[in-house]
């Protein structure tokens, strides 16, 4: 038992009420969020020291041991991803004081953050199938109302779309709990987890591992993305980095529990199918990402990449691989959200996402140019950014599995991601600017921002230099992750 | 009389995503209030229908109904009347600003911004 695992959830959505009745105080608003981000990224430094010291973290809601009633449970991988989205949620919050508009900061903008952090962070905690289902919800709904606050008409149209296709997904979610429940008399993962073992996970079973593939798939971006593009492309800068960062994410964590810890026994179905589907996401949003000129199109297809690359050490699934998942997934979550905090401030400097209209932009913005291309390395992996060693974790284990084609369309898909983005930096950034009257838009220049984009670059660099201290804690996470049994203990003590 | 719900349950679902795969967003958004509904109805199914008394202690009865799938219809009952609002709302008002409620005409792309 231990209560401080439920404050990541508590804080966020506590902030969120408090922020709904101070509407008109924007200044309070701004310092009340603020605020309450940065806690949590301490509440998530003190949860990571206690797992790392300790072991896995649960608490039993009401005081109901496993298998009744909800328990939370922080093993290192929900700590380190807690972590990582507690960053880029301070992050996202900060450049959206200068970018997103006191317009929007009057209609519940971070009222809507807080209670999206909130479902994401419930997500990576809850150990019950059915409250996963409900954080997603939370989370899902606050995202519906992010994507089309301000109401333009590009945000109606997509928005419309994008809550159809999750709608569709939830009621697909419900309808595999509801099978779950059928079959084996429980929800709670731990509980279902020993369930399938002793049942054999057979042909019943099987259908339902695939049916929440496709759930979490969708939601992940993992093959099913085909909203992504489009959907992300319309919502404000602040907001789509956040998207980026943390929606697609709490999908690959859903995966990554459900085929390590549930449906584990049947690799020759399940993850065969996560190989193929990882190998097409990669080959299809490299295409994506090279097919476009306009920046938020071409910055929506890495998230789409990114997400393909986790897939690999998702199909592959030994020690190694879940090492180098975990690893990725935090630099990836960081990067994604530098990336588009980046891109949003160019949009806004150049006043347009077409490519071809902007140039020469590094005279004037050297700070976003050089940054651009130290964030574009660092998800190329290139050492000593923080995409290398998550890269060579995921691409050895791969090999160690002698899963040559999926390790070559990761190492190919990478010479797409740089030269998509050397495209928009070379293009953006270099050359003499064009002659024609200055853009109105005013771009945003306060040292807060530039100090968050240099803090979260600062991040990425620390996070690559020190891989091998961050092993430790990585490498732990990886061996919950492959020995479900810890998990189990931990959660049906008695 | 589990047969007979099943096929309701299957029955929802087609009507829902034949209505789904309509053009009219307003179709669609009763396509999948419907399908939720099917939903809630297989969760019920798949628990067994009602078999014991209330599941409250006492000593007149041994058997007792699992009260585990009603707490879960009713909180997805809960979370879908929200988000069927919210659409209805959308739909209204994106109905309001782009003129259509055609998804053949909603679809977009970078030509046409």
């Amino acid at each position: 038992m231990n209560n401080l695992i439920v404050l990541p959830l508590l804080l966020p959505l506590l902030s969120a009420i408090i922020l709904v009745f101070l509407r008109k105080q924007v200044a309070v608003q701004r310092s009340i969020s603020g605020i309450s981000a940065l806690l949590n990224i301490v509440i998530a430094v003190i949860l990571v020291g206690q797992i790392q010291s300790d072991g896995i973290q649960t608490l039993y809601m009401g005081g109901w041991i496993p298998p009744y009633g909800i328990v939370f449970v922080a093993d290192m991988f929900a700590g380190l991803l807690i972590l990582t989205a507690s960053v880029v949620g301070a992050a996202c919050i900060f450049y959206s004081f200068s970018s997103i508009g006191e317009e929007r900061e009057r209609m519940y903008f971070y009222p809507l953050v807080q209670f999206l952090l909130a479902g994401v962070y419930g997500s990576f905690l809850t150990g019950d199938l059915f409250n996963l289902f409900v954080c997603f919800e939370v989370m899902l709904i606050s995202s519906y109302a992010l994507i089309v606050l301000g109401g333009s008409k590009r945000q109606l149209r997509e928005s419309i779309k994008y809550m159809l296709v999750n709608i569709l997904s939830s009621a697909l979610f419900v309808t595999a709990v509801a099978y779950l429940y059928g079959a084996l008399g429980t929800l709670n993962m731990a509980h279902l987890s020993q369930r399938v073992a002793e049942a054999g996970q057979g042909g019943m079973l099987n259908v339902i591992a695939i049916l929440l593939m496709i759930v979490f798939s969708l939601k992940a971006g993992l093959f099913l993305f085909f909203w992504l593009p489009g959907s992300y492309a319309a919502p404000p800068a602040a907001i789509r980095a956040l998207f980026a960062a943390l929606l697609t994410k709490v999908g690959v964590y859903a995966l990554v529990r459900t085929f390590s810890l549930i449906f584990y026994h049947d690799p020759a179905v399940t993850h065969t199918w996560l190989g193929w589907m990882a190998g097409a996401t990669m080959v299809l949003g490299s295409i994506g990402a090279i097919a476009y000129r306009n920046v938020s199109s071409i910055l929506n297809y890495q998230v789409v990449i990114g997400i393909g690359f986790i897939g690999l050490g998702l199909a592959i699934a030994t020690q190694a691989a879940w090492d180098g998942v975990v690893f990725y997934l935090m630099h990836d979550m960081l990067a994604k959200v530098l990336l588009f905090i980046l891109g949003g401030m160019l949009i806004t400097a150049a006043g347009t996402e077409k490519l071809l209209e902007i140039r020469g932009l590094i005279d004037r913005y050297p700070l976003i140019g050089w940054l651009f291309l130290g964030t574009t390395l660092a998800l190329v992996g290139i050492p000593p950014l923080s995409g290398f060693p998550g890269k060579v974790m995921l691409i050895r284990s791969a090999f160690q599995e002698q899963a040559f084609v999926l390790a070559a369309i990761g190492l190919i898909s990478s010479f797409f991601v740089l030269y998509s983005l050397i495209v928009v930096f070379k293009q953006a950034f270099w050359g003499s600017e064009l002659d024609q009257e200055p853009r109105t838009t005013v771009p945003p220049r306060s040292k807060l921002l530039n100090g968050t984009i240099l803090a979260v670059f600062a991040l990425l660099v620390f996070l690559g230099v020190n891989a091998e201290w961050l092993y430790e804690f990585v490498s732990h996470a990886g061996h919950v992750i492959a020995e479900p049994d810890l998990y189990i203990q931990a959660v049906m003590k008695e | 009389m589990e047969l007979v719900m099943a096929i309701t349950t299957g029955l929802l679902f087609a009507v829902a995503v034949y209505l789904i795969l309509s053009r009219s967003v307003l179709r669609i958004i009763l396509g999948t209030s419907l399908l939720t509904h099917g939903v809630h109805l297989l969760i019920m199914n798949m628990a067994g229908l009602k078999r014991g008394s209330a599941p409250l202690i006492s000593e007149d009865t041994m058997s007792y109904t699992d009260p585990l799938p009603q707490a879960l219809i009713l909180t997805s009952i809960v979370i879908n009347f929200g988000v069927t609002a919210f659409f209805l709302v959308l739909a209204y008002r994106a109905n309001q600003t782009l003129g259509t409620d055609d998804l053949e005409k909603l679809r977009g792309g970078d030509e046409n911004e």
